[in-house]
């Protein structure tokens, strides 16, 4: 089977309104070239989840920067003041996530599970709205699970079935992500002829689809 | 000495052998540069690290390599990366010792605001709200006063980071620990006296013995 695709090939994946998981942190770990491509197609109205909004010319940012972006599920909105602002005149609707919550819903919903209980928000206004159960004397929220139809991964290397590693801190959300869509993209910087099998990362299983860094072919 | 180093050589105090620590952005980082160096302190970084090193020489930088501030940063030996659900797992599981983080307001109660200012700043609370609700001494370290408007008091007015989680909090001129009947001033800095600390303090401070503040290394 083969997962190696093109340019072209990629942006056959896309559609207007589709949700779209992109991994990275303050854009460390996002996959740049497939952001730029998405930009180059003509797909809008997407909804982008992504532990941030990036920076104007960086990461998702690009995107919201350039009004494709209608919905944002993200923890952190601060280094990109076209979120802010888009917010602000409502033509972005933006849901803010703790961390930790946004990491375990991408998680419980690549592992099959409806949500997760956890402590944190309780008290704020993150609890608004949500089910708080009691469990062994503490109250926790049930934070519901989260998929997408893609997901954007970066990874450091694959073999040729897609078995992957990452690169220091540039994993983050990629991991996680790889499990909870309904297609996985990964870009890679290198194709190597094995993996460790004791190293392997992400199990090839869970990548649809990967592009070469250098691929700029049609 | 910069009210920054104050507290930053005073917060460092509270750490312990073996201990694994997450100091947030800004002040808090600061921390890391008055650690004992007799002792093993381990960083983490919630972004995914832990055995977060000091800052690359220039040309030394690696893109691949952040602190949750996305700085540049090096690891340093015995140190090892992991994704953001296992990271938050090691912060809500309660296996981070203590963490460090800034305020716009704390309170008597020891609830803590510090992610949006309603209508103005809203940048997201990033991971401040799992740290803060998993780590089993949360610091919050900040100065006194914002501008000579206090950040201690009896009740937060912004919306919370979380609800009654804070342990301890260290300024520029005090140390304050939090327990169920409200705030204890245990420490003031040598330059001040009770009484100022008081006035810039929106809450009640009880004290009976208070010590003068360690500031030197």
């Amino acid at each position: 089977m083969d997962k190696w695709i093109t340019k072209k090939a990629f942006i056959n994946l896309l559609k207007n309104h589709q949700s779209i998981m992109v991994g990275g942190f303050m854009t460390c770990g996002t996959p740049e070239t497939l952001i730029d491509w998405v930009l180059e197609s003509e797909v809008k109205d997407l909804t982008i989840i992504c532990n941030d909004a990036g920076y104007p010319d960086q990461g998702v940012g690009k995107l919201i920067k350039a009004r494709r972006v209608k919905k944002l599920i993200a923890s952190h909105i601060g280094l990109n003041p076209y979120a802010g602002s888009q917010m602000s005149e409502d033509a972005l609707d933006v849901t803010l996530v703790p961390q930790g919550t946004l990491a375990e819903q991408i998680r419980a919903h690549g592992a099959g599970l409806g949500g997760i209980l956890t402590p944190t928000g309780r008290h704020t206004i993150v609890e608004e709205g949500k089910h708080v159960i009691r469990h062994n004397d503490q109250d926790y929220l049930l934070e519901t699970a989260i998929g997408a139809d893609l997901a954007l991964i970066q990874i450091e290397a694959c073999d040729r079935l897609g078995n992957a590693v990452y690169s220091k801190t540039a994993r983050n959300f990629n991991p996680i992500m790889a499990s909870a869509a309904n297609t996985v993209v990964a870009l890679t910087n290198h194709q190597r002829d094995s993996i460790d099998p004791e190293c392997v990362v992400t199990p090839h299983i869970f990548i649809d689809y990967i592009v070469k860094e250098d691929t700029h072919g049609s | 000495m910069d009210p920054k180093e104050i507290i930053a050589r005073r917060v460092a105090k509270e750490l312990s052998d073996g201990d694994l620590v997450n100091l947030g952005i800004g002040l808090p980082t600061l921390v890391a540069n008055f650690i004992d160096p007799k002792i093993d302190v381990y960083l983490q970084s919630e972004n995914g690290l832990i055995g977060l090193g000091p800052i690359p020489e220039k040309g030394q930088e690696d893109k691949n390599l952040t602190n949750a501030g996305g700085q540049y940063v090096t690891l340093k030996q015995g140190g090892m990366y992991f994704d953001s659900a296992t990271s938050f797992g090691i912060i809500r599981g309660g296996h981070v010792n203590v963490t460090v983080l800034g305020a716009l307001e704390v309170d008597s109660e020891g609830s803590l605001a510090s992610w949006i200012i309603p209508k103005k700043l809203v940048p997201g609370m990033g991971g401040a709200m799992d740290l803060v609700v998993g780590a089993k001494k949360v610091i919050v370290a900040t100065t006194h006063t914002n501008k000579g408007n206090p950040k201690i008091k009896t009740q937060c007015s912004l919306p919370l980071t979380a609800y009654k989680e804070v342990d301890l909090i260290v300024t520029e001129l005090a140390v304050i620990e939090v327990k169920e009947d409200g705030l204890h001033l245990i420490e003031r800095h040598p330059d001040t006296t009770i009484e100022e600390i008081i006035n810039q303090t929106d809450a009640p401070l009880k004290y009976t013995n208070v010590k003068p503040m360690e500031v030197k290394s």
